[in-house]
């Protein structure tokens, strides 16, 4: 049994079915892309396993659990942190903390022992920092921790998404287009850091991605939508070659 | 823009240079100094800048708790002076009750403030929870009624049991307890609590929630828990203050804790900067003096009171030149900035047993 199950889910909103019998599965270790035209419903994917919208039918099983429905903060806590595809960092918060929030769901002391700072809040505060900085060395951007998140350079931004979504200790990572808006150097640095954070972390990753290079370089199988609709599963090699597939993003052949 | 501006200086008690044990000592002494400064300025000031000094404690107490609900988390409220007013009522119903004297009065009178406290955080869970699923003007809007809501129940009531509660025309001969060491101990615990929250890891989810609600619950962050918590917390200091407040005028009167009150101490919160805790003190400091500065205006202007009206332009000049507040989300004053050098001092400092020195 996988570790990330997701079987026969829909998503309707009134009459429009943004997901319809979506199944999808995802293992500790593995790399596994969704891609599609726009409005396919891949957001939509995303937003329905990590509790954004419940869903209309269907299950989603995590840790053979049932999840569909729960609550954002509680899927992020049993293990699925995500990005999102318009940055949304703490702006107005330095890069540090926006990623000591993140560990906030470990802390084991209360607003009280955080008010006459008792031995466990300063062993846990200063633990949690160095966490912090630990991750953000990883991604490079350790020396910045003190920047607003919003005076990050856009690559920088992204990065620090990822950073983030890692810090709450994921099983599973879902990054929704961590290459938008990037140019060709940033994404082959992207590339590599995605490998890396696999290598690593030890997650199973769920992206999103436009950039068909980028994508078909990195994942080991890929899920194709278009209009809510599953039209292709398969390895990149697969997937290129399905007729449905090219019609989707070509057109039909005249 | 200036270089300071576009970085963060705020840090946490793990990278703070002073031991936890200090600034706790530091806080217990400075509350006990307040004493001797009490029966010091008791003597020596005048009875009407006295007045203007409590009154200057009081609304730091208010605007640095509304500051925890409006500028912290990003909630915004109306209601402040709904949870003053049950503080005020709730202690100064049992004070005129019991009517204490000498050593009795003050430990009654500090029973008194912690249950006016309660009464308001819980009245703060009872309105939060269902009022925090709104957002915005939604929000005001509901925190609004809820401090209207209030002052109808206590025009309506003259009594609760055996208490008097006295109505429309309010209440009188409440036993004056308050004095500046009660008025600034308060104030005190208010900001050094708020502070503290603020500027730890546990108390970035408030901010995260400001910032980005969406981002912050898929960080696994409760946000509706730390929205009513912060609501809770804020409501407790209004409650405490309503209680400072009652106990040194001797009277309440419901028209004072209308929503005018509330807009006033909103307007604190505002002008020293949204999230700023040194923020909300400077303006509570300023807001309360500059009306009673400008009193004497009365003799330039032709014996015209032109008080409010000087009042309300300069804090429009004052919003215009500085829309942000006096101070932004800055504090008064730079703090150390963290590095991970600072955090492996810390580290150091914190875990003294994990690497003993070799001999």
């Amino acid at each position: 049994m996988a570790l990330l199950e997701v079987e026969q889910v829909s998503v309707q909103f009134g009459g429009l079915k943004a997901l319809s019998n979506f199944s999808f599965a995802l293992d500790v270790g593995e790399l596994v892309g969704l891609i599609g035209p726009n409005g396919a419903g891949k957001t939509t994917a995303f937003n329905v396993v990590t509790g954004v919208y419940p869903p209309t039918a269907g299950t989603i099983r995590f840790d053979s659990r049932s999840i569909g429905g729960e609550k954002p903060f509680r899927i992020n806590r049993l293990g699925i942190a995500r990005t999102f595809q318009n940055i949304r960092l703490f702006a107005g918060l330095s890069v540090l903390d926006n990623v000591l929030v993140s560990f906030n769901q470990s802390i084991g002391h209360g607003f009280l022992g955080t008010v006459i700072r008792s031995k466990k809040h300063l062993r846990e505060d200063a633990q949690h920092e160095r966490e912090a900085f630990e991750l953000l060395d990883v991604f490079g951007l350790a020396d910045r921790a003190n920047l607003l998140a919003s005076n990050l350079p856009y690559g920088d931004q992204r990065r620090l998404e990822i950073a983030r979504a890692l810090a709450t200790k994921p099983k599973v990572l879902l990054l929704d287009e961590p290459a938008a808006g990037m140019n060709p150097q940033e994404k082959i640095d992207l590339t590599n850091l995605i490998r890396q954070v696999r290598r690593q972390f030890q997650v199973g990753i769920w992206l999103i991605e436009h950039d068909m290079k980028l994508v078909m370089n990195l994942v080991d199988r890929l899920t194709v939508l278009d209009h809510g609709e599953t039209i292709a599963v398969g390895t990149p090699g697969e997937v290129q070659a399905n007729p449905k597939v090219i019609e989707a993003y070509l057109g039909e052949p005249v | 823009m200036a270089i300071g501006a576009d970085i963060d200086t705020t840090a946490t008690a793990a990278a703070s240079r002073v031991p936890a044990w200090v600034s706790n000592l530091a806080i217990v002494l400075v509350i006990a100094a307040l004493w001797p400064i009490n029966a010091l300025l008791a003597d020596r000031l005048n009875p009407y800048f006295f007045q203007v000094l409590i009154v200057i404690g009081i609304n730091i107490t208010l605007a640095v708790s509304l500051n925890l609900i409006n500028g912290i988390t990003g909630q915004f409220s109306l209601g402040h002076a709904g949870f003053m007013a049950l503080g005020a009522y709730t202690s100064a119903i049992l004070m005129r009750h019991f009517s204490p004297s000498g050593a009795a009065a003050e430990a009654l009178f500090l029973g008194a403030l912690l249950l006016a406290g309660l009464m308001a955080a819980v009245a703060g869970i009872v309105v939060g929870v269902p009022a925090l699923r709104l957002r915005g003007d939604y929000l005001a809007i509901a925190t609004l009624g809820f401090g209207e809501i209030i002052n109808v129940l206590i025009v309506n009531t003259e009594t609760i049991g055996r208490f008097e509660v006295g109505g429309a025309s309010g209440l009188h001969g409440i036993p004056i307890v308050t004095n500046f060491f009660w008025t600034y101990a308060v104030a005190l615990v208010c900001i050094v609590c708020i502070w503290r929250l603020a500027h730890s890891s546990k108390g970035k989810a408030f901010l995260a929630v400001r910032e980005d609600e969406i981002a912050a619950a898929a960080m696994g962050v409760d946000t509706t828990y730390h929205k009513v918590a912060a609501f809770v917390i804020g409501a407790f200091f209004a409650g405490v203050a309503g209680g400072i407040s009652a106990m040194w005028f001797g009277d309440l009167d419901p028209e004072s804790f209308r929503f005018m009150r509330s807009i006033e101490i909103v307007a604190m919160v505002v002008l020293g900067g949204s999230g700023s805790v040194t923020g909300a003190v400077l303006a509570a400091v300023v807001l309360t003096v500059l009306p009673e500065a400008l009193r004497d205006v009365r003799q330039y202007t032709g014996g015209q009171d032109l008080r409010l009206i000087i009042y309300s332009l300069l804090l429009i000049v004052m919003m215009l030149v500085r829309p942000e507040g006096l101070l932004g989300r800055r504090e008064l004053w730079w703090t150390r900035r963290r590095t991970p050098a600072a955090v492996k001092a810390a580290r150091a400092l914190d875990v003294p047993d994990a690497n003993p020195p070799v001999a």
